[in-house]
């Protein structure tokens, strides 16, 4: 490593060393801020592929899935505490062309969540316009206007931003909550009614347990976006297992209230096809408190949710470009705004198109695509991080138990993923691992000239074994 | 000797920018555009349709009702479509050899460049 290098590695930790503000609280805010718009929609779209028990299964099995998720990273991140989360694991871990297909993982995961975000934002503006005897709202307006609207913010920076985010993301998650007791105790003219259970138990028998795991992920696809804050957190050894893992236990009483009032409440056929199942859980009860509060968290839900994609995806292309992954200009940081404002814009087209022209289903089934692709990346990086440095001869912030359980059990989650996925919607796994081989083969013939191969490497820690 | 890339110039990043805004929305769109995307489900209406034909019950016809749907054909097709879940063996052999494929590739061509990258970090082999 060269005098040069040293220095620059040095300076570049003492920057990251007056970025650690973060405790467990911002972690697990940031968590649940980006995921908790799967409560209120995509995620009954399960109950549609098997039923509402296969439904409730899939919620449970995805939280086993996602809770490997973040046993695995935690100990990762922890430990490779550098921008880009993922990202930069893969970097250090498995080598470029995996890092490369990481951060387009990464930026498919987010762009199309933040379609299907603005998608939810004109389906329930049309629907609420409908109920007020405006039937036939045109929905693109709306949907442009917030992709460009939270471009815009995100152009502009972001810490105030995401900071309200946090304030919106707790009054959604507080909406789910009174929606759940307001039923409880009577508030809803309509009873739940579970009898589908008992008449139409599996309606697709067993097979819709697996088919409706694909969506189940729904629910918490984006969690693992906690680690990206690695390099801003006090203590990573105690801030991300703790938040993270608060996280999902967050997500999952969210998960089960959700699916409980909602399966109670619409008849499981309209529920597996509906736009936004909270919303209409509450148009049920016929309360108009409760609906006004639901509107608000829907809203509020998905328009915190699209932020922290646009934040999240830009700064992965951004990542890439700095690192000559992608063209160099996508690497430029704004003079004044000090964002990677050329990613941002740059991504707002691709996210419209699928947001204008694809159903949400299919939107969310790419989204979901491309996270379980990541997820299925953790379970061999897991592998390789403790072969390449056994324990003992690196710092790890958080060293989770049980290894190698988690990794295999997530691997076993992710296989019965892709085939749930395949079940329904294979043209569209077909076409997405299609584009991912391309895109790798490029990259390892062509782009992979221009990347310094020395700077791929900024940790400091000793030779992996093996190599 | 670290590894000097050479300089992109300005038409080299408009291409490979064009490449991959073709790669993305070509092989998530096109499937979409052309009526390839999958998960249709299918109705099985019936004759004459009621509640009670349709398998709800008096609470679930509220329900119905409070969603704006008191009109029980309007209904049917949601209650009766269903997805088929018959598949070829031949097409999920084809899936699982392209996801492993893919990944086997990724993970073989990953690790050539990582040894430049050490080799470039650490000096060459002890």
């Amino acid at each position: 490593m060269t005098t040069a290098s040293v220095a620059a590695s040095t300076q570049q930790d003492q920057r990251l060393q007056l970025l650690r503000v973060l405790g467990p609280g911002h972690v697990w805010a940031l968590g649940v801020g980006i995921v908790l718009v799967g409560e209120y929609m995509g995620w009954n779209f399960s109950v549609g592929k098997g039923g509402m028990i296969a439904g409730l299964v899939a919620c449970w099995l995805a939280g086993l899935l996602y809770t490997c998720v973040a046993m695995i990273d935690s100990e990762v991140t922890s430990t490779v505490a550098a921008a880009g989360g993922q990202y930069a694991q893969a970097k250090h871990i498995v080598g470029p062309l995996m890092a490369f297909n990481v951060g387009l993982f990464l930026v498919m995961a987010y762009t199309m969540l933040e379609a299907a975000n603005a998608i939810t934002v004109g389906f329930l503006l049309d629907a609420v316009a409908g109920m007020q005897g405006h039937s036939g709202l045109d929905q693109q307006p709306f949907i442009i206007l917030t992709v460009m609207f939270l471009a815009w913010l995100n152009y502009r920076g972001v810490l105030a931003t995401l900071t309200f985010n946090f304030v919106i993301t707790a009054i959604a998650f507080v909406a789910i909550i009174v929606l759940f007791l307001s039923v409880q105790l009577g508030a809803s003219a309509v009873q739940l009614d579970f009898s589908a259970i008992t008449s139409e138990p599996l309606p697709y028998g067993w097979l819709g347990i697996i088919a409706a795991l694909h969506f189940g992920l729904w629910y918490y696809l984006g969690i693992e976006g906690t680690c990206q804050a690695a390099e801003e957190v006090r203590s990573p050894a105690r801030s991300l297992p703790y938040g993270t893992m608060a996280g999902i236990i967050t997500l999952l009483m969210a998960a089960t209230m959700t699916w409980y009032v909602c399966s109670g409440l619409i008849p499981w056929e309209y529920l597996g096809q509906a736009g936004t199942p909270l919303f209409d859980a509450a148009r049920v009860t016929g309360n108009s408190g409760l609906m006004v509060l639901l509107f608000i968290g829907t809203i509020f839900s998905t328009l915190a949710s699209a932020n922290g994609c646009i934040n999240d995806a830009s700064r992965a292309w951004f990542s890439m470009g700095r690192d000559r992954y992608l063209p160099t200009w996508f690497g430029a940081v704004h003079p004044h705004h000090r964002t990677p404002y050329r990613s941002i814009v740059f991504l707002v087209p691709i996210a419209l198109i699928f947001a204008l022209g694809a159903p949400l289903d299919q939107v969310i089934t790419f989204s979901i695509l491309s996270g379980l692709l990541g997820y299925t990346f953790m379970t061999f990086n897991m592998i390789m991080f403790r072969r390449k440095w056994p324990l003992g001869s690196i710092k790890r912030g958080y060293v989770h138990p049980f290894h190698p359980l988690p990794a295999i059990l997530l691997l076993v989650l992710c296989s019965a993923t892709y085939f749930a996925v395949f079940l329904g919607y294979g043209t569209q796994l077909i076409a997405m691992m299609c584009f991912y081989i391309i895109a790798s083969l490029w990259f390892h013939f062509w782009r992979y000239r221009f990347v310094r191969r020395g700077d791929q490497f900024t940790m400091p820690w000793p030779r992996p074994q093996a190599y | 000797m670290a590894y000097q890339p050479p300089k992109q110039g300005l038409v080299g990043q408009i291409v490979d920018v064009f490449v991959l805004l073709m790669l993305t929305v070509g092989a998530l769109y096109i499937p979409l555009y052309l009526g390839l995307a999958g998960a249709a489900k299918t109705p099985a209406p019936i004759d004459n349709p009621t509640w009670e034909a349709l398998g709800q019950n008096a609470t679930e016809q509220q329900q119905w009702a409070a969603l704006g749907i008191t009109d029980p054909a309007a209904a049917s097709d949601i209650i009766t479509a269903r997805f088929d879940y018959s598949f070829s063996w031949m097409a999920l052999i084809v899936m699982t050899i392209l996801v492993v494929g893919y990944f086997v590739l990724v993970v073989r061509l990953s690790d050539r460049e990582y040894r430049d990258v050490i080799e470039e970090r650490f000096g060459g082999r002890r």
